[in-house]
C-alpha cells in the first residue's frame, strides 16, 4: 500500500536537464513524429521558435526525474514493479525547444485507495533557467496491491 | 502555420488517420530516447514472470504516436498546448510482426473566442481502444 501520508508532498527540484537539440531528434524519431519542426532548425526558426521543438509529450522525460525521486522515497512505499500507468496530461504554458534548462518539481496530488489498489496522482511543475513555468505534467499511476 | 480556418471547421469533422507500425525496434528505440527501461517492453520472459501476455508498448509510446495525427494537422508540434490520455489497453507488440496502431482524429470542440480546437483522437490496436479520453488542445 502507498502511504497516504504523502499527499501534498512536494519533493525537491531536480538537477538542471538541459534539452539537446540532437535528443530533440531522438526522442521524435522514437515517437514516429514527422513534422520538419522537430528536426529541422530552419523549418523551427522560420515558425517563430529559437531552436528545435520538442513533441508535445517530451516532458516525460523531465517527469521520469522526479517521478525516480518519489520511487526511491521509502515513506511513500511505492513498489515499482506493481505499477501500471493509469493516464497522463500535459498541459504546456510554452513548448519545449532545444537549449532549455529545465528542472522539475513535483507534489503528491492526491492518494486514493481502491480496495487493494492504490491509486497516486503527481503534479511535476517544469521550470526553465529564468524560473518560468513551461509545463505541468500529471500523471496517474495504479498501484496493484499484493493478491 | 495557421493554414486551418477556425470558422470553417464543424465538431465531429475528421481531421486525419495514420497507422503506425510498433516493432520491437520501435520499442526498444523508445526505451533509450525517453529513459524507460522497464524490461516489460523489451523482454518476453520478464513480461511473462509478472503475468503479462507478453511485450507490450510503453503507454507513452501510444501516446507520443498518437498525437502526431493533431501535430500534423495543426502542421506545428508547439501548437499542442494541453493533451491528455487515458491508459486503458495493452498493445502487445509481437516479436515478428510487430504491432499496428490505428489513430484518427476528429474535432470535438470549438473555442472561437481563444482561437484554440480540441482534437479527440481515437488510437486502437486489433480494433479494440487503447486509449481513453484522449484529448489534444492545439492553437490555431
Amino acid at each position: 500500500m502507498v502511504n497516504p501520508n504523502v499527499q501534498g508532498k512536494t519533493y525537491p527540484a531536480t538537477e538542471p536537464y538541459l534539452v539537446g537539440r540532437e535528443k530533440v531528434r531522438e526522442f521524435a524519431h522514437a515517437v514516429k513524429a514527422s513534422s520538419p519542426i522537430n528536426f529541422d532548425l530552419f523549418a523551427a526558426q522560420a515558425a517563430g521558435y529559437s531552436d528545435l521543438v520538442a513533441p508535445p509529450t517530451f516532458a516525460v522525460v523531465i517527469q521520469e526525474r522526479s517521478l525516480a525521486t518519489v520511487l526511491a522515497d521509502d515513506e511513500a512505499g511505492i513498489d515499482f514493479s506493481r505499477v501500471v500507468h493509469g493516464d497522463q496530461r500535459f498541459v504546456h504554458a510554452r513548448p519545449i525547444v532545444a537549449g532549455d534548462e529545465l528542472t522539475s518539481e513535483l507534489t503528491v496530488a492526491s492518494v486514493k485507495s481502491l480496495g487493494a489498489h492504490s491509486m497516486v496522482t503527481f503534479e511535476t511543475h517544469i521550470f526553465d533557467a529564468t524560473k518560468a513555468l513551461v509545463c505541468t505534467a500529471i500523471s496517474t499511476l495504479v498501484v496493484r496491491g499484493a493478491e | 502555420m495557421a493554414h486551418i480556418d477556425i470558422n470553417a471547421l464543424e465538431v465531429g469533422q475528421r481531421i486525419g488517420s495514420t497507422e503506425f507500425l510498433l516493432t520491437r525496434d520501435s520499442l526498444v528505440r523508445y526505451a533509450g530516447a525517453s529513459g524507460d527501461f522497464n524490461p516489460i517492453h523489451y523482454r518476453d520472459d520478464f513480461a511473462k514472470s509478472v503475468g503479462l501476455e507478453g511485450v507490450l508498448a510503453h503507454g507513452m509510446l501510444t501516446m507520443g504516436a498518437a498525437v502526431q495525427v493533431a501535430v500534423d494537422w495543426v502542421g506545428d508540434p508547439g501548437r499542442v498546448i494541453d493533451y491528455g490520455v487515458r491508459f486503458t489497453k495493452p498493445v502487445w507488440v509481437d516479436a515478428q510482426a510487430g504491432a499496428v496502431l490505428l489513430v484518427t482524429g476528429k474535432v470535438g470542440e470549438i473555442d472561437l473566442e481563444n482561437g484554440k480546437v480540441r482534437v479527440d483522437l481515437t488510437a486502437s490496436f486489433n480494433e479494440t481502444a487503447v486509449l481513453g479520453k484522449a484529448q489534444a488542445w492545439v492553437r490555431l
